[in-house]
């Protein structure tokens, strides 16, 4: 193992410890602790779903998609639009069952973010490639439209999930605790989605290509690969995932205009810290922000210090940058 | 002999700055044309020029008699041209297999070449799950030179391969692009003269951006005064 990883490794295991350590102390049963590390683990597995695109696209493509955020907000609309009666898609009627609606939601979400994704990089963002200003600014902007347009359909009222189906509704006890299967579902997505990207990028061909493209694009192109295609195939998907991202999160998190800011500044963070376009950094940095901010809302309880959660992520985004200022598993971008 | 590329004064540009002025270059089928040059002088521009990757704004670039102006850099390679950098461009974080796999253009590719490549480097057989970034500099170019033989490439253009690398690398390198000239075309990037002497056929010396001479390479070997003036050895 070379230095800098063994120094990235113990920096991990220094915050895990950490974090751990202030949950234990918090928490004065076995049970409150477990709720603590879980949901860690759900903000944390709904975080790696923006911030993976957000740092997969960076490193290929080096541009910084600050829509990024507007793909989960839409995504949690059209999940809970499609899910509950009385919406523009009121599928109700024809799937009575919730369980099974849940799961066209949710591929309709998917299929929402992948067309939009699509669209903003064929039509808007491929003439920007050489021009990393316009592309921010271009990106911010879709998010403001993107925005005002989700109000416009469904308006500024936060929707909470009513529509309760199988794995919503159930809870499993653990220490004299009650704890959500839903939380633990969404872990278990997490993880698989995880496992996939990393498989997908160790083992497929797209994957190789992908990886060499964060080093090198021309020789990439040189070698006879049409780059662009490449791009386009890596921000829908990168879309598509946060979509997916919101329209898991929304059965919990329910549907409003701020989760897509919300979730973009701590996806930043976690991308920042992991080191930009590193994928195994992103998955890393995810988990801990993820614990961080849930150790940060358990310790805020009944203090007055009522905006530590929203803080936390930069505060240890600060902390990593002091130790390593090019993330955890930063190259020398 | 027909040729299987034609350069015919081409002009190009980078950031505003006309780099290349006019570069006329004709590599022959099946054989070995060496760019010669001082530092600066195109020779790697004009390389770029042909894969596209710095296009000409003027002139025009046959390769097979169908030319190569207003094509993208990935369709250039993928009629046939291989193209080996100057500086390797190795991905250095894929594996010397990964490096290798990357280039095929059709399933199969690596298979099927890879008893030729691993008869003209052994090395890269040893060496074939270590990562490109830890392979020394010469290992690093005859694993670029590798990934180009890996699809079915008619033409190659190399870029100083000898750059950096020890006498008996370069010699081992050289001996191995002859070799490949008896199924390849080559049009070589060399500094040093003495080594693309050996190797090429013919030669075209570009100076200040544009091709001031070209010809038989055993002609310049006998025209000491060109070298010098050209080329500031004798």
């Amino acid at each position: 193992m070379s230095t800098t990883r063994r120094s990235s490794v113990l920096a991990i295991l220094a915050i895990l410890v950490f974090l751990i350590g202030v949950a234990f102390i918090n928490s004065n049963s076995l049970g409150n602790f477990g709720i603590t590390l879980l949901s860690g683990l759900f903000q944390g597995m709904l975080l790696f779903l923006v911030a993976s695109g957000l740092s997969i696209v960076f490193g290929l493509m080096d541009v910084l998609n600050l829509a990024q955020g507007s793909y989960f907000m839409i995504g949690a609309y059209v999940a809970y639009d499609a899910q509950h009666s009385g919406g523009l898609l009121d599928l109700t009627s024809v799937l009575p069952d919730p369980n099974l609606r849940f799961v066209v939601a949710v591929a309709l979400a998917v299929l929402v973010g992948s067309a939009l994704g699509y669209a903003l990089e064929r039509g808007l963002l491929r003439p920007l490639y050489a021009r990393p200003i316009f592309q921010l600014v271009l990106t911010f902007g879709i998010s403001l439209v993107a925005l005002e347009l989700v109000k416009f359909i469904w308006t500024t009222t936060p929707y909470s999930w009513t529509e309760l189906f199988g794995v919503r509704e159930s809870f499993f006890e653990l220490f004299g605790q009650r704890f959500s299967t839903y939380r633990l579902f969404v872990v278990g997505i997490g993880l698989v989605l995880i496992v996939t990207i990393a498989l997908l990028l160790r083992r497929s061909r797209i994957g190789i290509v992908i990886r060499a493209g964060v080093e090198d694009r021309e020789m990439v192109q040189a070698l006879g690969i049409n780059v662009r295609a490449v791009f386009t195939l890596v921000f829908t998907l990168g879309c598509a995932v946060a979509a997916l991202g919101g329209a898991i999160a929304a059965p919990f998190l329910g549907a409003s205009t701020t989760l897509g800011n919300v979730f973009l500044l701590q996806a930043i963070a976690v991308v920042v810290l992991g080191g930009m376009g590193s994928y195994e950094g992103t998955a890393v940095g995810s988990v801990l922000v993820g614990l961080a901010i849930a150790v940060a809302q358990d310790t805020a309880i009944g203090t007055a210090f009522a905006a530590l959660p929203s803080i936390t992520p930069m505060l240890l985004l600060v902390l990593v940058l002091l130790v390593r200022p090019s993330g955890l598993f930063g190259g020398s971008r | 002999m027909s040729a299987i590329l034609e350069v015919r004064d081409i002009h190009t540009f980078i950031g505003g700055f006309h780099i290349l002025e006019g570069v006329n270059v004709t590599v022959p089928l099946g054989s070995i044309t060496v760019l010669l040059g001082r530092n600066g002088a195109g020779k790697t521009t004009t390389l770029r020029s042909i894969m596209g990757l710095t296009p000409p704004a003027q002139g025009s670039i046959l390769f097979d008699g169908h030319p190569l102006k207003g094509k993208t850099p990935y369709a250039i390679a993928q009629m046939g041209i291989g193209y080996v950098p100057e500086h390797r461009a190795i991905f250095k974080e894929l594996t010397v297999k990964e490096n290798l796999q990357i280039a095929e253009r059709k399933r199969g590719d690596l298979a099927r070449k890879a008893d030729f490549i691993f008869d003209l480097f052994p090395d890269l057989n040893r060496l074939i799950d270590l990562p490109g970034g830890n392979l020394s500099g010469g290992q690093q170019q005859m694993l670029a030179v590798a990934r180009a033989l890996v699809p079915d490439n008619r033409l190659l253009l190399i870029d100083e391969p000898s750059e950096g690398l020890a006498p008996v690398i370069i010699q081992h390198l050289m001996s191995t692009i002859a070799r490949l000239a008896e199924t390849t075309s080559v049009l070589l990037v060399e500094q040093n003269f003495r080594v693309a002497s050996r190797l090429a056929q013919q030669y075209v010396i570009i100076d200040e951006g544009h091709s001031a001479v070209s010809g038989q390479m055993s002609d310049l070997i006998r025209d000491e005064a060109l070298v010098q003036r050209y080329l500031g050895v004798a």
